[in-house]
This record gives structure tokens, C-alpha cells and sequence, in this order.
């Protein structure tokens, strides 16, 4: 069993941010997620965990529509953020996008300068009035993804030449630097080394003052460390979800035990 | 070639002895290697062929052979000549006692009459005499004449025609050999680069040495014009449209069938479309530029449009979803960040598509532009586009199609040029190939 997550990070009763309720997601005939209600709440970090091919990335995608860019997927059920159905015929997914960021598993840098990459999203949704402004949000949003020192002597080099922890931190930096409300991450410590997921991982702490964040992980110790709740899938179903603590001392479902226990999975 | 079989594991040895597994592995290697090599030499063997084989057939078109005679026409001359009723012949006569002159000076005797200039020259006096009403200060100072010899004199140089294969005829006479060799001593009959190849217009069936490409070159130009200004950004677009919004259904799926299939239709068929739809349907003019552009652009979008959706669909997704997380809509992903990848793609397959289309003569002869003789420049931008023209390999096909060997040569000098008109338009896509890709 892990250790109890510190009291500091127990988990404060907050807003309901998004709220989904029998959500089904289907690939053409693979009915991918099944059944799935939850409630995630503000300010708060939110796992989820399972075996491979559960659904996660798939639910995760839902959240921003992301899914939408797939011919082949079909949503139903109501998902709402801020009590606004998501996906309403009046919703315009890109408005929806910029409230709602996404890091993806692999780093996918635009191959364009470091600047660029953070600058881009500011610009199109023009958050800066005149350069000295894009300057700040582009150094702002550096520093918060951990990676400023590395990189400021070099702004106009190309972010596709940075390392995979570099180009992962590039990534969390430009999806912060459009200032979302929810921040959706799907497992983006897979490819850095244990000191930068360290930096990550506090970066999300910090993140969970303004955000409610979202995070997928394999690994059970940083589901333990950084989140405050935790959903555990399996099968496309949601089989529990529940606070962080709970979850890792105290499962009440059978297959969480195992799952956790590294018995499934 | 490659082995698969799990038939046996090596037996443990020392990794300084190769063992037999490897063996057979390295010689496969080797082996694929040579046939690699061996491939390419046979590649570049007949590579080099086609070159040389051009460029020596090619290059004396390059060249043409001149009589420069350098003589004054005084006042008294030109009024007594334009007094009389045969003024070109007049001035024929001039000519050739300036020509005689010439060679006494040098102390060569030969005897020849007006008729033996004729074979070598063409009609002299007319241009002489048009050169004079032209430009009436250059009399009573010496002019300095360069005439162009006969298509056959031209071919005695060039080694064409020998003594052996002259038949005495009106064209040329084997006596009139005897007065070439005594210019050619003489200083007065040599070989000069041949400007008006490049810069000229056509002449008619009987005047190679006249003829150059310089018109259907224009013809040619401005037919790139219009394919280039219609088929990249009709097949961007419908390639952008096919690959990026379109709904995958039954109807798009019939779409990019019939484009596959329009890529593999024989150029002709174009041509007779052009000729049913833009000529006979729309009056536009015949032998037009801008009609023959309109049907290598038919003939050029499916070439477009395959590579151009091949290179969209090379750009990794992963980088369409990072420009979608950060709220960027489907255009902005697409034009800033997928089309600037595709890029280099895109030019590639224009360029492809350019080339063959520059070299195309099918089409054009179901539209008029094969066989009308270009003999003058367009007027302007407009008319390079309404007014009848040829084209390059419409001319190339024109001139081997005609009956005197000089025609033949030009036709060769024409595929330099053609080359050339293409290598030129390779390097500035190789340019700017580089210009986008520099973007990362
Ligand atoms: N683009 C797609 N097209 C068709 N089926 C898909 C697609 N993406 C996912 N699936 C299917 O949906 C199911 C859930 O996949 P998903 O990627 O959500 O799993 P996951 O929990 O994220 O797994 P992992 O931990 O390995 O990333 C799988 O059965 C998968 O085959
Ligand atoms: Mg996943």
C-alpha cells in the first residue's frame, strides 16, 4: 500500500467544475466508455488511473471534444462544464478548447522557435495588445512550466531540437500560456526523467490554485502524490471514484484492490 | 533476401569469428548493394547517352554560317537604284561588285554570276535595300553586311552536305562549292553564334536558317502563366478541402477515385476536351495560349492534387492536435501550421506537374497551336495571351516535321532550349523548396 497522501493535500471541498453523467463513447462498433458519471471538481487535481486500453485517453478527449477530430466517434450522454452543456449545437468547440488545455502523452511541439510555440495561442486568441505584453505572457508561462532557465538564451531555437522532458515542459508551458480553466494531461510524465517529473509534478500543485486539472498516469505513485481524487478505469467502465486517500488505503471495489496491488493491469 | 528462418541458433563462439549465419547475412547485404549500384550506373550510362546524343546533335543549330561584306552605298547608288523598276535586283548588283571587289583585294580570282549568290545567299537585295530606307544616314559610310548563307551552304560547313551527295540543282550547284571554299579562304564566309535562334520567330517551310524558337518560347511562357495561376491554388484548395474538411463518405470516396483515374488519362483527351469545350462551346481563340494553359491546367490539377494530399497527409498528426488543444480553429491548424509542412511537398508535385505539361504537345495539336507558324512577337501582355502562338515542343514537332535537314538540326537546338526553359524552372523550385524548408 502507499503511504496516506499528506494532510496538506487532503482534498477541500470545492465547486463542481465538470459535471458528466452517462457518458457513452463508441469507435464505430467498440463501445470504448461506458456508463461513466463524475463529477470533477475546481481547484483540485483529479487521476485517472486503469489498465491499458481502458478508456482514460478516450473519456480525457471527451472533455475538450477532442474527439471530434475522429470520423469514427460518437459521444452521448451530457457532459457540462460550469452547468454549460459541452456539447450543445451552440458550443463552439474551439471557444471550448481555449477554456479547457490539453498535454498530450507524446511532446508535440509546433516546429517553430521555443517563442512561437508558447506564443501561438495567445496570439490567435489575442491576449497580448503589443509585443512587450507577448514577451511577459511568454516568460510567465515559461517559468510555470519549469523550463524558463533553460531555455531563455535561447527563445528563437527550434523546440522540436529541445530534449523529450524539454519538449514535454515546452508543451505544458504553451497550454498554461493561454490561461484554460481546466487543464487536461494525458500522461505527460511518461517520457521525463524523475527530476523533471518532480518539476512537473509541483508545477501541477501549483497549477490546482487556479485549474481544475486532469490527469492521466500509469504510475500509482504520482496519482498518489499529486492528485486529490482519483477515478479508477476498467473496461470502459468507471468502477470507482472517490478521494486519493480512500482510493489507496481503502478501496471499496475489488478490482481497484487488484489493480493498485498490481494484480490487474 | 532477408532471413527470417529460426531453423537453427548459432552455436555460442567468440564474436572474432564470423559465423555462417552472418555470413550469409553480410554477402545478402553486399550483394543488394552492387544491384543497387549496378542500377545506377545503367541509370547515369543512358543519362549521359541522351545528353551527349543532344547536345551533339543540338549545338550546331547554335551556330549558322555568314557572308560579312563590309561595302559603302553612296547618294548617287541609292537614288539610281531606287530610280529603277527592279529596285531589289539593283541592289543585288551592288552587293555583288562590292563582293567582287572584295576578292580581288585578296587576290582571288573567281568567276560567279548573280544566280550563284542566290544559291548562297537568298535574295540579297532586299534586305539591303530595306536596311538603307531603314537607316538613310548610314549612306555614303561603309555598312558592315553579315547575310545568312543557305540552309545547304550552312550544311557544307556543319558537314551535313559534302561534295559527294551535291546533286547540281536550283538550291546548289557543286561550282558554287568552289566559290564557298574561296570566301571561306577569303575571311569573307564564317561561322558566328546564331542569336536569332533564340530570339527569333519561325520562318516559313523554306528557310531553316532564318527560323528560331524565341516565339514559341514566349508561347510557352505565358501558357505556364495560366497553368501556374490556375492549377496550384484550384488544386491547394481541393486538396485542402478533400484531406482536411470533407466528410470520408461515399461521395468523396468517388471523388478521389475519379481524380486518381484523371491523372492516368492520355493527354489527347484533354486536348479534344479543349478544342469540344473552350474553342467550339466558349469561341475563345485558336492557337491561344491561354486555351492551351486552360487544358494543361485540366491535365495538371490531378497531378496537384495527388501530391498535394499525399504531403498533407504526411504531416503528423500530433502537431494538428497540439494547434487544436491550444483553441486554434480548423483553418488556423491548417493553414498555419499544416500547410507551411506541406509545403515543400506541394512545390514538388507542381513542379512535376509543370514540367509535363511544358513539354506536352498531344493537347496542343487538337487546339492549333501545332503547325502555326509563329512569325512575330505578341504585341503585349495581353495579346501574348489571346493572339495565335506556338510552343516549344509544338515547334520542335513543327520543324522535324518538315522536309530540308536544316529544320532537322533546329528541332535538336529546340530540345536544348525546351531543357534548359525546364532546368530553369526546377532551380527556382528547388529555391524555394529551401526557403520553406528552412522553417523546420
Ligand atoms: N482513434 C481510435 N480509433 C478507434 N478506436 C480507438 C481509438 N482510440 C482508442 N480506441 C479504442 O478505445 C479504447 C480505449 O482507448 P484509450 O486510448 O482511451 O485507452 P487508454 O486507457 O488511454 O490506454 P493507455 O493507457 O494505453 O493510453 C481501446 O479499446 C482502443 O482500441
Ligand atoms: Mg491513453
Amino acid at each position: 500500500m502507499y503511504d496516506a497522501p499528506s494532510t496538506t493535500k487532503e482534498a477541500v471541498v470545492t465547486d463542481v467544475k465538470i459535471q458528466a453523467n452517462d457518458v457513452q463513447v463508441y469507435y464505430a462498433d467498440n463501445h470504448a466508455i461506458k456508463d461513466v458519471s463524475v463529477a470533477i471538481q475546481d481547484k483540485t487535481v483529479t487521476a485517472f488511473i486503469g489498465p491499458s486500453g481502458c478508456g482514460k485517453s478516450t473519456f480525457l478527449r471527451c472533455l475538450n471534444r477532442m474527439n471530434d477530430t475522429i470520423d469514427i466517434c460518437r459521444v452521448h450522454g451530457k457532459i457540462e462544464i460550469d452547468g454549460e452543456d459541452i456539447y450543445d449545437k451552440r458550443v463552439d468547440p474551439v471557444q471550448l478548447r481555449a477554456k479547457v488545455g490539453m498535454v498530450f502523452q507524446k511532446p508535440n511541439p509546433f516546429p517553430k522557435s521555443i517563442y512561437d510555440n508558447i506564443a501561438y495561442g495567445p496570439r490567435i486568441h489575442g491576449m497580448a495588445r503589443n509585443k512587450a505584453e507577448l514577451d511577459e505572457i511568454v516568460e510567465r508561462a515559461l517559468r510555470r512550466g519549469a523550463i524558463w532557465d533553460e531555455v531563455k538564451d535561447r527563445l528563437n531555437a527550434p523546440g522540436t531540437g529541445l530534449s523529450g522532458g524539454q519538449q514535454q515542459r515546452l508543451c505544458i508551458a504553451r497550454a498554461v500560456a493561454t490561461e484554460p480553466e481546466v487543464l487536461l494531461m494525458d500522461e505527460p510524465c511518461s517520457a521525463l526523467d524523475p527530476i523533471a517529473t518532480a518539476q512537473v509534478e509541483e508545477l501541477i500543485d501549483e497549477l490546482r490554485q487556479n485549474y481544475a486539472v486532469v490527469i492521466v498516469t500509469h504510475s500509482m505513485q504520482q496519482a498518489a502524490r499529486v492528485s486529490q481524487r482519483t477515478a479508477f478505469f476498467h473496461l470502459g467502465h468507471l468502477v470507482e471514484y472517490d478521494d486519493t486517500s480512500k482510493i489507496f488505503t481503502n478501496p471499496e471495489d475489488s478490482r481497484t484492490e487488484s489493480y493498485i496491488t498490481g494484480r490487474i493491469g | 533476401m532477408t532471413d527470417v528462418s529460426m531453423e537453427s541458433a548459432a552455436p555460442r563462439g567468440t564474436l572474432t569469428t564470423v559465423d555462417a549465419r552472418t555470413k550469409k547475412r553480410n554477402a545478402a547485404e553486399k550483394r543488394f548493394r552492387a544491384y543497387g549500384l549496378t542500377a545506377i550506373v545503367i541509370g547515369l550510362f543512358f543519362l549521359v547517352v541522351l545528353a551527349v546524343s543532344i547536345i551533339r546533335s543540338g549545338l550546331p543549330a547554335f551556330t549558322q554560317t555568314v557572308v560579312e561584306v563590309e561595302f559603302t552605298l553612296t547618294q548617287e547608288q541609292f537614288d539610281e537604284a531606287e530610280s529603277q523598276l527592279l529596285k531589289t535586283k539593283a541592289y543585288e548588283n551592288i552587293f555583288i561588285a562590292a563582293l567582287q571587289s572584295q576578292l580581288e583585294q585578296r587576290g582571288l580570282n573567281v568567276a560567279f554570276d548573280a544566280a550563284a549568290i542566290e544559291r548562297l545567299l537568298g535574295k540579297t537585295g532586299g534586305t539591303i535595300r530595306e536596311y538603307f530606307r531603314a537607316n538613310p544616314d548610314r549612306i555614303g559610310t561603309p555598312v558592315s553586311f553579315e547575310l545568312a548563307a543557305s540552309s545547304r551552304v550552312d550544311g557544307y560547313f556543319k558537314g551535313r552536305v559534302t561534295r559527294d551527295s551535291v546533286v547540281d540543282s536550283r538550291f546548289l550547284m557543286v561550282t558554287d562549292l568552289d566559290l564557298v571554299d574561296a570566301l571561306y579562304d577569303a575571311g569573307i564566309i564564317k561561322s558566328a553564334f546564331n542569336w536569332n535562334f533564340i530570339t527569333g520567330a519561325d520562318t516559313g517551310v523554306d528557310n531553316p536558317g532564318g527560323a528560331g524558337i524565341g516565339v514559341a518560347v514566349i508561347g510557352s511562357f505565358f501558357m505556364m502563366l495560366v497553368v501556374l495561376v490556375l492549377s496550384l491554388p484550384i488544386g491547394v484548395a481541393a486538396s485542402i478541402y478533400l484531406e482536411e474538411f470533407a466528410p470520408k463518405n461515399w461521395f468523396t470516396d468517388l471523388i478521389e477515385v475519379n481524380i486518381s483515374n484523371l491523372a492516368a488519362v492520355p493527354s489527347i483527351v484533354f486536348g479534344i476536351l479543349g478544342l469540344a469545350v473552350f474553342i467550339q462551346f466558349m469561341h475563345l481563340p485558336q492557337s491561344a495560349p491561354l486555351v492551351g494553359g486552360l487544358v494543361l491546367t485540366l491535365m495538371t490539377l490531378p497531378t496537384i492534387i495527388i501530391s498535394t494530399r499525399a504531403s498533407l497527409k504526411a504531416v503528423p498528426p500530433s502537431i494538428r492536435e497540439a494547434a487544436l488543444g491550444v483553441g486554434a480553429s480548423k483553418m488556423q491548424t491548417v493553414f498555419h501550421h499544416v500547410l507551411p509542412l506541406a509545403a515543400p511537398g506541394i512545390l514538388t508535385g507542381t513542379i512535376i506537374g509543370l514540367a509535363q505539361a511544358l513539354g506536352e504537345t498531344a493537347p496542343l495539336l487538337l487546339i492549333g497551336m501545332v503547325g502555326y507558324i509563329a512569325r512575330a512577337y505578341p504585341e503585349g501582355v495581353v495579346s501574348g495571351f489571346i493572339d495565335p502562338n506556338s510552343a516549344m515542343p509544338a515547334q520542335i514537332y513543327t520543324w522535324a516535321a518538315r522536309a530540308d535537314a536544316g529544320f532537322y538540326e533546329k528541332a535538336w537546338g529546340g530540345i536544348i532550349i525546351l531543357l534548359l526553359f525546364l532546368l530553369t524552372m526546377n532551380l527556382i523550385a528547388i529555391i524555394l523548396r529551401r526557403r520553406f524548408e528552412r522553417r523546420w
